[in-house]
């Protein structure tokens, strides 16, 4: 088990330098510091003085991959992509593009609470629900429930999600004046803001979820073990919530484990449309500000996460399933 | 004679025209492939969706014939010097020219006569608080007040009588060919079709082809006169613009899909087939690609592309152009980022079918490793390709609405569901709410979206006979199918 761990964090930071790799690449190949200076500086007289300035104080003054003006180490050490990757890896994600925002860091460590208080009680509440949902399916099948139930997940999953918020948001806050239609407030009192975006993220994802969560029941339901337990006379519940529940859970872990990262990450479109300040609202204002500083660091920052989530998806295996071991 | 312009993505849409025609004629041929699409219209859900999705295919196609007007010479001007328009239209603009002429003021409510917008006018000296006539619909009523319903009804009933007509021809069209092709009399041909007998559902095709037929018959009587949808903040034709996102939807869900596939296929059958240290590091490659969070790697890659553009402004020469250049590379990122997922199914489909007796005789045989990925892998695995493909097609146009909303989708100026929902998040919060746009994106996209989630359930069902035990059924047993 623990070496198989120690292998998996290996092969993780090695994903995580490809990422690097890919995303320096992309911000710094693509388009050179000189370009994204002159985006960022804007204006019609920039002069290659503003430019330089603006490299300098970024760090961006320095050649990409290799210093040819440098000696031995220095030639690979002394470039902004060595830089950049090491300050990444020690988590230390320098100051945003743009003049007046702050540090990176800070900023994502303290966004990041906030986009959990939406994302980890959502998480939960879709597991929850979509298994309920996908169950309750299951034990009606081939009959008129199970019919219109899986129309409906079908209608349910061809509505995108920015509708689900629109209406709800139109219907809720609007017309019913349930529920305040968008802010924040640190503490207790943002239980109020976050019921509305948690119910809608919920209904939006139920249809997919459930409907996926169906197949796989019923894919478990034709197996042998399951005929075994009904012909020693287990009533059909009882073999639904004992046998097939905990068999199919092994899929359900890695489908619902996939969303983990964003719990948080936060969702891009429900923290905008709420107005949550979390990490989602923090990436939508970088792009609309072309701040690539900052897109660049939730690229790893997602990345990191979702390497994380991997790991602990497979040790969940061990624990849901005790077939499976790691080694 | 108008300049003809070939955008990027009217050359992959025609591409891919011409590439549907020669696999419909591939499957004509091949007696395996053309039970597996006979089964796929024997779904009922599957062919009503084909209809509409063959609806929708024409439009994107209508929409993607380009061209530049000539302009009318001046006078004075030096002749054989022809000028073109700045502006790009295509033959869908021609045809709806209409709508694009009967441009309004500011917003005005579906079939209305008034704009929705008050003006203050004097009238016999007094302030008035009015909403004025609109310049183009109902613009033909002398009395709106008592004929406008008059007016719509009797437009209405035009409509339907000639979607009815439409439907009959197409009907009566139907049952033609399939009593030939049965060789049956027209009359029992269609009882057959009326009793749902034969295991292509008809019936229910017919039906959908009435429901399309009325709705476009009364949507074409009434969009001469009125704005069907209402128009939006500049005063444009809702409906026009819903008729345009089509063309954009289509084209990121199959371009973004087809751009996957090289790479996928590639790659995938590749790591299967090798396995040892080419897989490793195709399955490394993939594995970091997929580890970003998808929203985010488009996203960054998108910008990447926005800067480059703004960099090279000389490279196109009308707004159409670049908007388009802009959707083409947004699908090309789309397909970049987004093939791990089909790389991974083909390559595990890939490591199983190189352990069966075909492949290893085709080894034993001497035949070169090229080949037998090409002559005896591929084919065995293009049906997950068709499968994913098709799947993928109904998830991409949802996606593309939210990246149009956060800020990476497909250019402000073309018209597309995303920039749609967009404006209507805005349109939603005025008072009177205006909730034309949204009801007209919203009744648009679900049709698109549920009729290809359909098609692609029973192109899944059809391909793949382990999904079809998942399929829902209803407890009441149909009447057995009359057997030819």
């Amino acid at each position: 088990m623990l070496s198989y761990l120690i292998r998996r964090f290996l092969y993780g930071a090695l994903i995580l330098l490809g990422v690097n790799l890919l995303t320096f690449f992309l911000f710094f190949t693509v388009n050179t510091p000189d370009d994204m200076a002159r985006l960022n500086i804007g204006g019609k007289h920039i002069t290659q003085d503003l430019i330089d300035k603006w490299k300098v104080e970024r760090g961006y003054d320095k050649p990409l991959y290799l210093n040819d003006a440098k000696q031995g180490g220095e030639r690979v050490t002394d470039t902004i992509f060595w830089e950049r990757s090491v300050s990444l890896f020690e988590l230390r994600f320098g100051r945003s593009d743009a003049e007046s925002a702050g540090d990176i860091g800070p900023e994502v460590s303290r966004r990041m609470w906030v986009s959990m208080q939406l994302a980890l009680p959502l998480f939960v509440l879709q597991v929850i629900a979509s298994t309920a949902f996908a169950l309750l399916l299951v034990m009606f099948r081939h009959t008129r429930l199970d019919f219109w139930g899986v129309v409906a997940c079908v209608l349910m999953l061809s509505i995108s999600s920015l509708f689900y918020i629109i209406v709800g948001q139109f219907m809720f806050s609007r017309l019913l004046r349930i529920a305040p239609i968008s802010g924040y407030v640190p503490g207790w009192d943002m239980a109020k803001f976050l019921v509305l975006p948690i119910a809608l993220s919920l209904l939006s994802r139920l249809g997919t979820e459930a409907r996926l969560y169906r197949a796989m029941f019923l894919e478990e339901i034709g197996k042998d073990y399951v005929r075994t337990a009904r012909a020693k006379g287990l009533s059909e519940t009882l073999v639904l919530f004992r046998h097939v529940l905990r068999n199919a859970l092994l899929p359900i872990v890695t489908s619902a484990g996939s969303y983990l990262p964003y719990v948080f990450l936060g969702s891009l479109v429900f923290e905008s449309f709420f107005g949550l300040p979390g990490l989602g609202a923090y990436v939508i204002d970088a792009i609309t500000k072309q701040d690539f500083a900052i897109v660049r660091t939730m690229v790893f920052v997602g990345s990191l996460l979702y390497i994380a989530t991997f790991v602990l998806i497979d040790v969940a295996y061990t624990w849901v399933d005790p077939r499976v071991r790691l080694g | 004679m108008p300049k003809f312009v070939l955008l990027w993505t009217d050359a992959t849409v025609w591409a891919l025209v011409v590439f549907t025609i020669v696999y419909a004629v591939m499957v004509a041929r091949s007696p395996n492939l053309k039970a597996s699409w006979r089964k796929v219209f024997r779904d009922a859900p599957a062919l009503c969706s084909a209809l509409i999705l063959a609806l929708c295919l024409l439009i994107t196609v209508a929409d993607s014939l380009h061209y530049r007007p000539v302009l009318k010479s001046v006078a004075g001007a030096a002749s054989g010097n022809v000028a073109y328009d700045t502006v790009t239209r295509s033959s869908l603009d021609y045809v709806l020219s209409d709508l694009i002429a009967s441009r309004e003021v500011t917003y005005s409510r579906p079939l209305d006569y008034l704009s929705y917008r008050r003006d203050t006018v004097s009238i016999n000296g007094q302030m008035q608080r009015v909403s004025p006539r609109l310049l183009h619909g109902g613009a033909h009523l002398s009395d709106p007040e008592h004929q406008w319903s008059s007016d719509l009804l009797s437009r209405s009933g035009t409509g339907l009588v000639l979607g009815v007509v439409l439907a009959a021809a197409g009907a009566l069209a139907l049952f033609g060919l399939l009593a030939r092709a049965r060789r049956a009399g027209f009359v029992e041909t269609a009882a057959s079709v009326w009793r749902n007998e034969g295991d292509i559902p008809w019936r229910a095709a017919l039906w959908t082809l009435v429901v399309i037929a009325t709705l476009a018959g009364i949507t074409i009587s009434l969009m001469g006169a009125y704005h069907v949808f209402g128009t939006d903040t500049t005063g444009n034709d809702v409906l026009y613009q819903a008729l345009k996102s089509i063309r954009t939807a289509f084209v990121i869900g199959s371009l973004a899909t087809i751009a996957t596939l090289p790479l996928a296929v590639v790659l995938g059958i590749m790591a299967g087939y090798f396995r040892g240290w080419v897989d490793e590091v195709i399955q490394y490659f993939y594995t970091v690609l997929s580890s970003v969070p998808n929203i985010l790697l488009i996203a960054a890659c998108v910008l990447m592309v926005q800067v480059y553009l703004d960099k090279h402004p000389d490279l196109f020469e009308t707004g159409v152009e670049r908007a388009d250049v802009k959707l083409f590379l947004l699908c090309t990122v789309l397909g970049l980022t987004g093939w791990a997922g089909l790389c991974r199914l083909l390559r595990a489909e890939t490591l199983k079918l190189r352990e069966l007796d075909y492949v290893q005789a085709a080894n034993a045989f001497g035949v070169s490793s090229t080949r037998i990925m090409v002559r005896h892998v591929f084919p065995n695995v293009a049906h997950l390709m068709l499968i994913v493909t098709v799947l993928d097609f109904s998830s991409l146009i949802l996606y593309e609405a939210v990246l149009s909303y956060v800020g990476v989708g497909v250019d402000p100026s073309m018209n597309s569901f995303g920039g749609m929902i967009n404006l209507a998040r805005k349109e939603m919060s005025l008072d009177p709410v205006v909730w034309w746009s949204f009801a007209a994106a919203f009744g648009f996209m679900v049709t698109v979206v549920l009729a290809v989630n359909l098609f692609a359930d029973g192109v899944r069902d059809a391909f793949d006979p382990r999904a079809r035990a998942f399929r829902p059924r209803l407890p009441i047993t149909r009447k057995p199918v009359a057997q030819k």
